[in-house]
C-alpha cells in the first residue's frame, strides 16, 4: 500500500456524479485509470489511451474532457460526472433515450463517450458556441442551426470503429430537439 | 512514465519560483499534449507544477484597445468569446479547427503556444530525433515527411509546428507576456519562436523558466474582415497539412491592408511578409493574390515527398483572398 502522500503520491478526495470518493493516488495515474481500476466505475472505456479516440470522455465541471490525458490528482476540486451519473434513478437521461431508440450504436464500447460528449455538444449549442462548419462565427449571426453537418463536426472527438455515426447523428439530433422543446416550455 | 511531484501553484510568483528550483519540473496546464508525451516518454518531469487555477483566464479589453487573452483560457472560452468572434474571427475559426471538443475544453493558450511537433520520429523514443536528442539525427529528411516544413526548415529538422490558434495570432501582431523570478517580460510572436538551424530542441526565445501569463492582441480594424482555411487529410479532428490565416482591407478595388500567416509549413506559424509587400497597394484581383503567394512561396525548399505542399498553399492562399475580396465587394 502507498503512502497517503509522498513525493510520488497524494492523498485526494474525487467528486464524482455527485459523491465524494477519498483515494491515494500515484501521481501518473490519469482520471481514466482511476475510474476504472481504482474506484470500479468502469462505464468510462479506455480506447487509444492518448486523446484520439474520445472513449474516456466524462463531463469536468459540466464540460466534456477525455479523462486518459487528465491526472486524476489534477482533478481534485473538480465536479466530474460519468455515464454513471447521467440517469435520474431508473430514468434514463434523454440522449441516453435517444440512443437506444434510434440505435446509436452497435458494439456499444464507444457508446459512454458518445453519450457523454453528446450532452456536452447540445449544452455548447445552446450557449451559442459556433463550430468549425459554423459559416458565419460572428455574434450577430446567431447560433447557426444543428444539422447533421454540425453534429458530425461537433462529435468528431468520438471516434465508432463499428461505424454507427449515422444513427448516432439522428440520435444527437433527436435528443437535441427534445432539449429545445424543454428549453421553450421551461422559458414559455 | 517516470514518477513525479505534482504542486498546485499559489500564485504566479509561487508558480515561477518553484520552477526555478527545480530544472526537471515543467508547467502544466491542460495537459493534452504534455501528459501525453509523458506517456510516450518523450517529457520525463520530476515535478509537474499545476497552472490551470491561477487567476489568468480571463479575456478582457487591452489599454491601447485590444485584446489580452490570460494564459490559462481554454481554446472553448477563446473561440466562443463575443469579442474574439466579432473582431478577429479567423482566430475563433482557427482555434475551432484544431482538435476536438473535449480537448478544446482542456487546453489552454499558453500551452497552445508552447506544444511540440506532432513529427513521428519526436514522439519515438527508440529513434534519433535531433528535437528531442540534439545531435542524434533526423530521419525525416530521408524518411516519412509528407506532412513536413517547406519553409525555414534546416538538414538538422524539418518538423512543422502543429498550432492553428497560432497562425491566426501571428497574422494579428500578438505579443506574448510572462513572469520569470526576475520579473515580467514581453515577445512579440513573431519573435518567440527560434530559428531552427542546428538547435531544433530550443524552439522558443522565452527565458528558461517562465510563464506565460497571457497574449495581447493589439487593435486591428483589418482583422475583422479575416478568415481561418485548413486543409487536413480527413474532414475534422486532425493535424493541418496547410492553413491560411488572412485579412484584406479592400477599398474601390485596392488592398490597403493585408494581413497573411500560414500553418503546418514551418517549424513556426509562418508570416508571409513578402505575400503582404505585393498586396499592399495592389488591385484586389487573381494576379494579385497569386503574385503574392508565389513571392512567398519563392523560398520554399520541399523534400521528395511534400512539393505538393507548395501547390497546396498557393492555392489556398488565392482561394482565401478571393473569398475576403468577394465579401469585401459584396
Amino acid at each position: 500500500m502507498a503512502p497517503a502522500s509522498s513525493s510520488t503520491h497524494s492523498a485526494i478526495t474525487l467528486n464524482i456524479n455527485g459523491e465524494k470518493y477519498p483515494l491515494s493516488v500515484d501521481h501518473r495515474t490519469t482520471l481514466l485509470d482511476a475510474l476504472r481500476e481504482r474506484l470500479d466505475l468502469t462505464g468510462t472505456k479506455k480506447g487509444c489511451d492518448q486523446g484520439q479516440c474520445g472513449a474516456c470522455t466524462v463531463l469536468i465541471d459540466g464540460r466534456r474532457a477525455v479523462s486518459c490525458l487528465h491526472l486524476a490528482v489534477a482533478a481534485e476540486g473538480r465536479e466530474i460526472t460519468t455515464i454513471e451519473g447521467m440517469a435520474e434513478g431508473d430514468r434514463l437521461h434523454p440522449v441516453q433515450q435517444a440512443f437506444l431508440d434510434l440505435d446509436g450504436y452497435q458494439c456499444g464500447y464507444c457508446t459512454p463517450g458518445q453519450i457523454c460528449s453528446a450532452v456536452a455538444v447540445i449544452e455548447e449549442h445552446a450557449a451559442g458556441w459556433p463550430s468549425a462548419v459554423t459559416d458565419d462565427v460572428r455574434p450577430e449571426a446567431g447560433p447557426p442551426p444543428l444539422t447533421a453537418e454540425e453534429i458530425r463536426e461537433r462529435m468528431s472527438g468520438n471516434l465508432c470503429r463499428c461505424g454507427a455515426y449515422v444513427s448516432i447523428v439522428q440520435a444527437v439530433a433527436r435528443a437535441a430537439e427534445a432539449h429545445e422543446e424543454t428549453t421553450k416550455e421551461a422559458s414559455a | 512514465m517516470r514518477e513525479f511531484d505534482y504542486r498546485r501553484a499559489p500564485d504566479v510568483t509561487g508558480a515561477v519560483a518553484l520552477l526555478a528550483a527545480d530544472p526537471d519540473a515543467r508547467f502544466l496546464g491542460g495537459g493534452t499534449n504534455l501528459v501525453d508525451l509523458m506517456k510516450a516518454g518523450v517529457e520525463r518531469p520530476a515535478l509537474l507544477v499545476d497552472v490551470r487555477e491561477l487567476p489568468l483566464d480571463r479575456i478582457e479589453p487591452a489599454d491601447d484597445g485590444g485584446l489580452r487573452i490570460g494564459a490559462t483560457v481554454t481554446n472553448s472560452d477563446l473561440a466562443a468569446h463575443p469579442e474574439v468572434r466579432r473582431r478577429y474571427p479567423a482566430l475563433t475559426q482557427a482555434v475551432l479547427a484544431g482538435a476536438s471538443g473535449q480537448l478544446r475544453n482542456m487546453a489552454t493558450v499558453g500551452g497552445n503556444l508552447l506544444q511540440r511537433t506532432r513529427c513521428g520520429y519526436f514522439t519515438d523514443v527508440a529513434g534519433p530525433c535531433n528535437k528531442r536528442v540534439p545531435g542524434s539525427g533526423c530521419p525525416a529528411v530521408g524518411g516519412e515527411h509528407h506532412n513536413h516544413a517547406v519553409l525555414g526548415a534546416s538538414d538538422h529538422c524539418v518538423a512543422v509546428h502543429p498550432s492553428d490558434m497560432g497562425v491566426a495570432l501571428t497574422a494579428f501582431d500578438a505579443v506574448v507576456s510572462y513572469e520569470t523570478v526576475d520579473g515580467p517580460g514581453e515577445l512579440p510572436l513573431a519573435d518567440f519562436y527560434l530559428p531552427v538551424g542546428d538547435t531544433p530542441h530550443r524552439e522558443t526565445a522565452l527565458p528558461p523558466g517562465a510563464l506565460i501569463t497571457g497574449v495581447t492582441l493589439p487593435p486591428a480594424p483589418v482583422a475583422a474582415h479575416s478568415r481561418y482555411r485548413k486543409v487536413r487529410e480527413r474532414a475534422s479532428y486532425a493535424f493541418a497539412i496547410g492553413s491560411v490565416a488572412a485579412a484584406l482591407d479592400v477599398r474601390d478595388g485596392v488592398v490597403r491592408e493585408a494581413r497573411l500567416a500560414l500553418g503546418a509549413v514551418a517549424s513556426r506559424p509562418w508570416r508571409a511578409r513578402a505575400a503582404e509587400a505585393v498586396l499592399t497597394g495592389a488591385p484586389a484581383s487573381g494576379d494579385t493574390f497569386a503574385a503574392a503567394a508565389d513571392a512567398e512561396l519563392a523560398a520554399a525548399r520541399p523534400l521528395p515527398d511534400n512539393g505538393y505542399k507548395v501547390t497546396l498553399m498557393r492555392n489556398l492562399v488565392v482561394a482565401v483572398l478571393t473569398e475576403l475580396a468577394e465579401e469585401a465587394a459584396r
